[in-house]
């Protein structure tokens, strides 16, 4: 068990390294195969006025002059060790981990983006809450009485669920809940540990119109995986032993039915860490999606490099919690 | 140098506004022609359609409350000395006073000038040369230390002098200003050193030296660069942080690229200060909030004003122009901005009038006002100089009946210039979709009369810096016409009109006389506005300057732009300004909440 989780982590780290190396060659070195020279690139941090002194300092700061291979090496470095650079009055650290500077403000990008990540861990982290809840009892119930009156309505709400976007799902319970009757009104991001109850007030809407997305899939997902299970032969063996059908369902046929939910939640889970663009949008909740909209808005590279591998991260973190889910869910599945 | 600092944000913004608002142009809005007509007179009180235009809306003293104010998007920055937005230029006044700023009022009144952190405007020296400022008494930071001229020399130098820190700012300064015998490379590099132009003789003093007399010096220092920095406390880039206050607010948050909170600063001193109020006890700045949500917001009264100032979004306008209730709460202002299409004379066959004259007639600029989203987003314009510059002339060099294009006349004029048809190119920017309408209209009118125009889409971000503005690029792709947008620094007709007219400031890439005009009589005019001491003397040269600029038929003016803004009920103290694009003056804002 343990050598495999050391094997795991240090695939992630490499899966990391890889995904690293291709983000940085896509910003900085797919535009110079496109012809934009390194003038250019160092224009990006000047704004709007790029003398030609401007543009040299810049470049020196930023070791833009060096060859890329020593650029990225450094950018590794930093990752890891910090570095420092030439803004203001006094040379300026950039703290571990150093995503380097942001085009547009000359800040850090790390702590404008680590400011980010509690927003939407809470969003995502409750909305997946909700979803995982109440998309898997609705798939339950379903499979267990297919054809019956619920099963078809819950099935009727997943699939309008699946095919209505968040920005309109959002936009409505926003123009309802927040404007026609304001019960939910300025909805502002609390720290959990600030105001518990404000928090959860604040975040219910985003959590319901993502939340509704997503149980919706999954909703079908356990319905049509637990179809499957409960015919199976060791389900008739289990309910002629004698178990109680509670039993059969929950031992044995949830958690064979499972084990495709975990992995696809994993996945959803981590993408949504990463940033849930559209929804932070809707409610103007200054996630690291926002934040990486406005960066590639900006045309911000540093940002948009920090808020791959920052999402990169999340995903590669969340596929490794699956796999080591998957032992304690699928008894046929055992770690040795 | 570029003199956009309204243009960027709030075109991409518009622009996305815009592409909706085309489709609902039909709804007329039959107050447009009235709209900042500008009256002097500093009404207070009044109410309904542009009542914000023509005086004080919701004029009030009272104290208390949170203000809040919303923006999409982010601030370049909020540092003073690193922002080139009209409306950190307006907001930044609450915590930072420059020598100068405009009155608080609407219309005309509004593009008043009047001594902020000095106590009289500037006295100039007999040879235009010297401009002089003196500091008022009793001035003090938030944290009770004395503000000095000494703080208001550094400011300049920290933010016209060390591009690689602060960059985002205009450099005017930097421009005008005798430069030391060895170039003066700014407080961060140079850390004993000084520009020795800008003299403090006392702590309530400041000289600038400049290189050539420039009468509209006293507009320049009401940027927000002349805002006093006291050295010790200047962290560079990270001085938007722990920003120090000279005005009636003070910092209490700042969250980059979330929000700022703003509180009192007692230490601010209302007897130095005859234009601030102090009103709210906190002004909340929230940023990067969807248009939407800023526009629901202000019909519920949740936030006070929509910071960026553009306007609301095409939803909201649709819904707001069917409701007379509601469009009463609205303001319908010019932007100080014209929306045009340049004609390069460097391009064959347009350095030849009658081929340019051609255009001019051809253009049915009530198919271009259409395109752009109707009347309210903008006035069909016959001339360079918008409205609401003092200094703007009525005239109509090139007279079409209705403003719709005379064919007979423009295949005349094409004539005269020898030729029966012109394949051309029209440039216009991918991002702006209402100016990629507004150019396939233009593109529509010309092949009526013969005139063949390709439109080619360049990014925006490099418009000016490596095609349209780049006379030589533009010359090799033969782009004779292109789509553009100019707003001024400061509300006067050099501020407007230098940089887009004067044949000097041609440069080979970040240019922005798109039309290459470089005629002596007009750079002469030019010189003449800026070293004439007498206003109303400038004023009149500066429509001599439209004029001749017009005849030329180098320019065809499109639009004025205007702004839609929605005032909520419970805001006070709301004036549309022209010194700051039509937004409101954001200085005394409070709230009856």
């Amino acid at each position: 068990m343990f050598a495999y989780i050391i094997r795991r982590i240090l695939a992630a780290a490499v899966l990391l390294l890889v995904v690293s190396a291709v983000t940085f060659a896509i910003f900085f070195l797919l535009p110079r195969l496109a012809g934009e020279t390194v003038d250019q690139l160092a224009t990006q941090y000047i704004g709007k006025n790029p003398s030609p002194d401007a543009i040299a300092a810049v470049k020196k700061n930023l070791g833009l002059d060096q060859p890329l291979y020593t650029q990225y090496w450094n950018f590794l470095k930093g990752l890891v060790s910090g570095a420092e650079y030439k803004f203001g009055p006094e040379p300026a650290t950039c703290h571990v981990p150093c995503f380097g500077y942001s085009f547009k403000n000359h800040l850090e990008v790390w702590p404008e983006l680590s400011k980010r990540i509690p927003v939407t861990l809470s969003l995502a982290i409750g909305a997946a809450t909700l979803w995982l809840v109440s998309g898997v009892a609705t798939g339950v119930v379903s499979a267990l009485r297919p054809r019956s009156i619920f099963d078809r309505i819950s099935m009727g709400i997943a699939l309008a669920g699946v095919s209505l976007p968040v920005f309109f799902t959002g936009a409505l319970l926003l123009t309802v809940f927040s404007y026609e009757w304001p019960i939910l009104d300025n909805l502002q991001y609390v720290n959990f540990t600030d105001d518990p109850l404000m928090w959860a007030r604040n975040l219910i809407l985003p959590w319901i119109s993502l939340a509704f997305l997503y149980s919706a899939l999954y909703a079908r997902l356990t319905r049509a995986g637990m179809l499957e299970t409960m015919s199976e032969d060791y389900i008739r063996t289990a309910r002629a032993k004698g178990l109680a059908e509670r039993k059969v369902v929950t031992r044995h046929g949830l958690r064979a039915a499972l084990t495709p939910i975990v992995t696809i939640f994993g996945m959803d889970l981590g993408l949504l860490l990463g940033g849930a663009l559209i929804t932070e949008q809707v409610f103007s909740l200054q996630g690291v999606g926002q934040f990486a909209v406005q960066a590639i808005s900006d045309n911000d590279l540093p940002k948009i490099l920090g808020t791959t591998l920052l999402a990169a991260f999340f995903i590669v973190l969340c596929n490794l919690v699956v796999d080591l889910l998957y032992a304690a869910v699928d008894p046929r599945v055992r770690l040795s | 140098m570029r003199r956009s600092r309204t243009v960027a944000l709030t075109a991409t913004a518009a622009a996305a506004v815009l592409v909706v608002t085309g489709c609902s142009s039909s709804t007329k809005s039959t107050d447009a022609k009235s709209t900042a007509s500008g009256s002097a007179t500093e009404a207070a009180g009044g109410s309904g359609a542009n009542a914000a235009t023509k005086g004080i809306v919701n004029a009030s003293d009272k104290k208390g409350g949170t203000v809040t104010f919303e923006m999409k998007g982010t601030p370049d920055s909020l540092d003073p000395g690193n922002t080139y937005y009209a409306y950190i230029y307006n907001f930044s006044r609450l915590y930072g006073r420059p020598l100068t700023t405009f009155q608080p009022g609407a219309g005309e009144a509004g593009n008043k000038l009047v001594p902020d952190l000095a106590e009289s405007l500037g006295q100039v020296s007999a040879d235009g040369l010297s401009w002089t400022y003196k500091l008022r008494k009793g001035l003090k930071y938030d944290d009770g230390t004395p503000i000095t001229s000494k703080d208001v020399k550094y400011a300049v130098e920290r933010s016209n002098f060390a591009p690689d820190v602060n960059s985002n700012g205009p450099t005017y300064f930097k421009e005008l200003l005798v430069d030391n015998p060895t170039p003066y490379e700014g407080p961060y590099k140079d850390k004993t050193g000084d520009l020795k132009s800008i003299e403090t003789p006392d702590d309530t003093t400041i000289v600038f030296h400049l290189t050539h007399a420039f009468a509209d010096f006293d507009y320049l220092v009401s940027a927000p660069q002349t805002v006093p920095v006291p050295q010790a406390k200047d962290t560079g880039a990270e001085y938007v942080k722990k920003i120090v206050s000279s005005g009636s607010f003070k910092f209490e948050s700042y969250e980059d690229g979330k929000q700022a909170v703003l509180v009192p600063n007692t230490n601010w001193d209302p007897s130095t200060d005859p234009i601030r109020k102090q009103l709210p006890d906190k002004i909340v700045l929230r940023m990067n909030i969807d248009q939407a949500t800023i526009d629901k917001d202000l019909l519920a009264g949740n936030a006070q004003v929509d910071l960026v100032g553009g306007g609301v979004d095409p939803q909201t306008q649709a819904q707001i122009l069917q409701n007379p209730k509601l469009k009463a709460n609205t303001d319908n202002a010019y932007g100080g901005r014209l929306v045009y299409m340049a004609i390069n004379t460097d391009v064959a066959p347009f350095d030849n009038i009658e081929c340019r004259k051609a255009v001019q007639y051809a253009v049915d600029k009530v198919s271009v006002q259409t395109a752009l989203g109707g009347p309210v987003r903008g006035q069909v314009a016959n001339t360079v100089l918008p409205p609401d510059i003092p200094g703007h002339q009525d005239f109509n060099v090139w007279e079409t009946k209705d403003n719709k294009g005379d064919e007979a006349k423009a295949k005349a004029a094409l004539k005269a210039c020898g030729k029966d048809s012109i394949t051309t190119v029209l440039s216009a920017r991918t991002e702006r979709a209402t100016e990629v309408a507004a150019a396939t209209s233009i593109q529509a009118a010309l092949k009526k009369v013969g005139i063949n125009a390709e439109i080619q889409q360049f990014p925006q971000g490099k418009y000016l810096a490596d095609s349209a503005g780049a006379p030589k690029f533009a010359k090799e792709h033969n782009i004779g016409l292109m789509m553009m947008q100019w707003g001024a620094d400061w509300p006067t007709g050099y501020g407007f009109l230098q940089q887009i007219v004067d044949g000097r400031a041609i440069k080979a890439s970040g240019n922005s006389n798109l039309a290459s005009l470089n005629d002596p009589a007009v750079n002469k005019l030019l010189d003449d506005a800026a070293t004439n001491p007498d206003r109303a003397a400038r004023e009149k040269i500066y429509g001599d300057i439209d004029k001749k600029v017009m005849e030329a038929a180098v320019y065809v003016p499109l639009t004025d732009f205007k702004v839609f803004l929605y005032r909520p009920d419970n805001a006070t103290n709301l004036a549309s300004t022209p010194a700051f694009s039509g937004e409101y003056d954001y200085l005394n804002i409070g709230t009856t909440k």
